[in-house]
């Protein structure tokens, strides 16, 4: 029997080239890429490993997000995955993290009951637009998984049973076995993601579209209105009074002058 | 709530489309005014409010859903998840205490702060919790939950949270704090809002919060409305937009919340209060993981939330020897080296002295960026500081802006320069005012 493995993955702005306009205080998305989230791509990178090591594994790519997240299945697929899935309707958008768990655990048990038992669920630890780390656990919570966030290393036995990660704290690691099927959520200190192989690029990509319908999922669970959290009010944060430029004709000067005004200031 | 437009005003000019940072608004056609259109409400709407006040004519407005009704009656109380770890509570446990308390007193004077304990072994805890502020204490101990495991404490906690029925429960945003959480809420099936940064219940002080701190509009609020609702504030879009959301159909509500972003309590020695052994319902076939061990890794601890001063360096440095010359710096103002996040993928130095909104948030007395231009991520994590002072070459990067003194010049001179000098600052004071 195949070892299947289903990763989720998101597609998101790349945040650390978004500005704001400073006149009207909204973000500036014109020539904002997309791209694949980072500790998706080490979500995949782990699952890749795994059929890089036995012939039989099949990896499942599972993204909810707009028609053009597409993009991202692509992207996956021409890494090795075999297949990706797009869960895309409006009935979904605006989704909380809540929401956005009880869509991907329908799109996960529909899989399910047509290609039978998976194994392994990798979901990066969290997306550099949100930075929730909410989605991860809460799809295992109601797919009733057992769950490591913070996967810095993992190791599966011959078995392919039995599993020992090592799931990263503040000051150091814990040593944690588990049993399949699990849900790891990934970090970047798991591994190195390749690139997109050339065959890859141009070979045959199974990608299928599923809306609401198609996962049988309870409207009354997904989407904006049912989300329990919601936005009260955003804004951009207050920029900072000017500060002031040390001068000095060298840098012992500035030096100098810096330490006076720190000390003028009580702040030394 | 929603947003809804009075086609009657609107004279489809679409300075609506331009506040929003959603991509919310679109057209349709109209035959009441001159450009033959009005504005319309898509999906993508997530009722930020931005476009209430952008509009000029009036023609937005907020629709409140009825509030106030008595669904929630049975939720009451603050509860304070006290991170344990080896016997030692987390500081952000005793941070979120502090928070809580004052929480729990702008909803009403009966309302209290709860601490919960979860482990095995740890009665000496609950003395700390009440001297930093705890009215009350949920003991829950069992030998299955001596280690941390998810599923062992999902449970447990959600079984008290039924029993008794808070109306918030907090978490630091630990390692453990952002996987316990979401499992948690998820069970309850109510809503979490992650790595918060302040919070509110009453309107009046959120009100004050943003007039002091954001550019938002406050003239949409009204300062006495009576809701306790929690009002939680957080960083959206990588810093770059903040975000306050509410969790006004569900309860329990909860948030997580960065270490070192609230105030503990000053501590009162002695400070007693009520007790709560909870008899945990939990078994072996409840727990599905083993914690084989927990290591502590060997490098030194790098305390940056408690520094005063911290000396951080960035892509600036060129190299990893340039925190030879950082150590130095901090080694002599008393500080804690920290850095940006380039210079940890650039492998320069540890992950564990990051700076931003993926590493630590740190408010120092002072915070040196050399070499930093100042990302909006690395902001978010650093831009509490007290007092900033940007050495850079680029006279115009962020963090020039941003800083209370800014040395344009190169690091590798300023700062030695600097260290030779530190040591007279006085004497350099006293001369430049005789």
């Amino acid at each position: 029997m195949a070892f299947n493995i289903i990763v989720c993955a998101k597609q998101v702005p790349d945040t650390n080239v978004i500005k704001i306009n400073p006149k009207t205080g909204t973000l500036i998305r014109d020539g904002v890429p997309s791209i694949l989230n980072h500790d998706d791509n080490n979500a995949l990178e782990e699952a890749l490993k795994i059929k890089d090591k036995y012939d039989d594994v099949h990896i499942t790519v599972i993204s909810m997000g707009p028609p053009q997240a597409s993009d991202l299945l692509f992207e996956c697929i021409a890494k090795g995955a075999d297949e990706g899935i797009l869960v895309s309707d409006r009935a979904v958008g605006g989704s909380d993290t809540w929401a956005t768990s009880n869509t991907l655990e329908a799109a996960v048990r529909k899989w399910e009951k047509e290609n039978g038992p998976y194994d392994i669920i990798f979901t990066g630890r969290q997306a550099i637009d949100g930075d929730t780390a909410q989605v991860g656990p809460q799809l295992a919570e109601k797919l009733n998984l057992p769950q490591v966030s913070y996967v810095e290393e993992f190791h599966m036995a011959e078995d392919r049973k039995t599993i020992t990660v090592k799931r990263q704290l503040e000051d150091g690691y814990e040593l944690i076995e588990l049993q399949t099927p699990c849900l790891l959520t990934t970090i970047k200190e798991l591994n190195t993601p390749r690139y997109m192989s050339v065959n890859g690029i141009f070979g045959a990509k199974d990608i299928k579209v599923w809306n609401a319908k198609d996962i049988e999922v309870d409207l009354t669970k997904v989407g904006l209105e049912a989300s329990p959290t919601n936005v009260f009010r955003s804004f951009t944060p207050a920029p900072k009074a000017p500060g002031m430029k040390v001068e000095g004709d060298t840098e012992n000067e500035q030096a100098k002058n810096l330490l006076i005004n720190l000390k003028g200031k009580h702040i030394i | 709530m929603a947003i809804e437009i009075l086609k009657e005003k609107c004279t489809g000019c679409g300075l609506c489309f331009k506040s929003c940072p959603y991509d919310a608004f679109e057209f349709e056609p109209y035959d009441g005014n001159k450009l033959g259109r009005v504005a319309k409400v898509n999906a993508k709407c997530s009722f930020c409010n931005q476009c209430l006040t952008a509009c000029r004519f009036g023609a937005i407005k907020e629709v409140q859903t009825a509030s106030g009704d008595d669904r929630f009656k049975d939720y009451k109380h603050i509860w304070v998840y006290a991170e344990q770890r080896h016997g030692k509570i987390q500081n952000v446990a005793l941070e979120l205490i502090g928070e809580g308390r004052k929480l729990a007193k702008d909803i009403s004077e009966d309302t209290q702060v709860c601490a919960i304990l979860v482990g095995d072994k740890i009665d000496h805890l609950a003395q700390e919790c009440f001297e930093y502020g705890a009215e009350k204490v949920y003991m829950i101990q069992d030998p299955l939950l001596e280690q941390y495991t998810t599923d062992g404490y999902t449970k447990v906690i959600y079984d008290a949270i039924q029993e008794y029925k808070p109306e918030i429960v907090l978490y630091g945003a630990t390692h453990i704090g952002r996987d316990l959480a979401p499992r948690i809420a998820a069970r309850c099936n109510t809503g979490l809002t992650a790595d918060c940064t302040h919070l509110d219940v009453k309107v009046s002080k959120y009100i004050e919060f943003a007039k002091a701190n954001t550019t938002l509009d406050t003239s949409t609020l009204d300062p006495n409305d009576p809701s306790t609702g929690i009002k939680q504030t957080r960083p959206a879009f990588g810093g770059n937009l903040m975000a306050t959301i509410i969790c006004p159909n569900t309860r329990p509500q909860m948030s997580t919340v960065r270490p070192g972003v609230m105030q503990k309590l000053e501590r009162v020695p002695g400070a007693t209060g009520e007790i709560v052994n909870v008899k945990p319902a939990i078994t072996k076939d409840d727990i599905h993981v083993t914690v084989k061990d927990v290591v502590k890794s060997a490098k030194e601890l790098v305390s940056l939330t408690d520094a005063k001063i911290i000396c951080s360096g960035g892509r600036g440095l060129g190299g990893p020897e340039g925190f030879e010359l950082i150590k130095q710096f901090a080694d002599k103002v008393g500080g804690v080296v920290g850095s940006s996040r380039a210079a940890v993928d650039a492998g320069w130095i540890d992950h564990s002295h990051q700076v931003g909104q993926t590493g630590t948030t740190v408010k120092p007395e002072i915070y040196f960026a050399c070499g930093i231009s100042g990302a909006i991520q690395h902001q978010a994590g650093m831009s509490g500081s007290k007092i900033i002072v940007a050495i850079n070459k680029d006279p115009d990067c962020p963090m020039m802006e941003i800083a209370d003194y800014g040395i344009v010049g190169d690091l590798y001179k300023v700062i030695p320069e600097i260290i030779k000098e530190w040591d007279n600052a006085e004497e350099l004071y006293d001369a430049s005012t005789r």
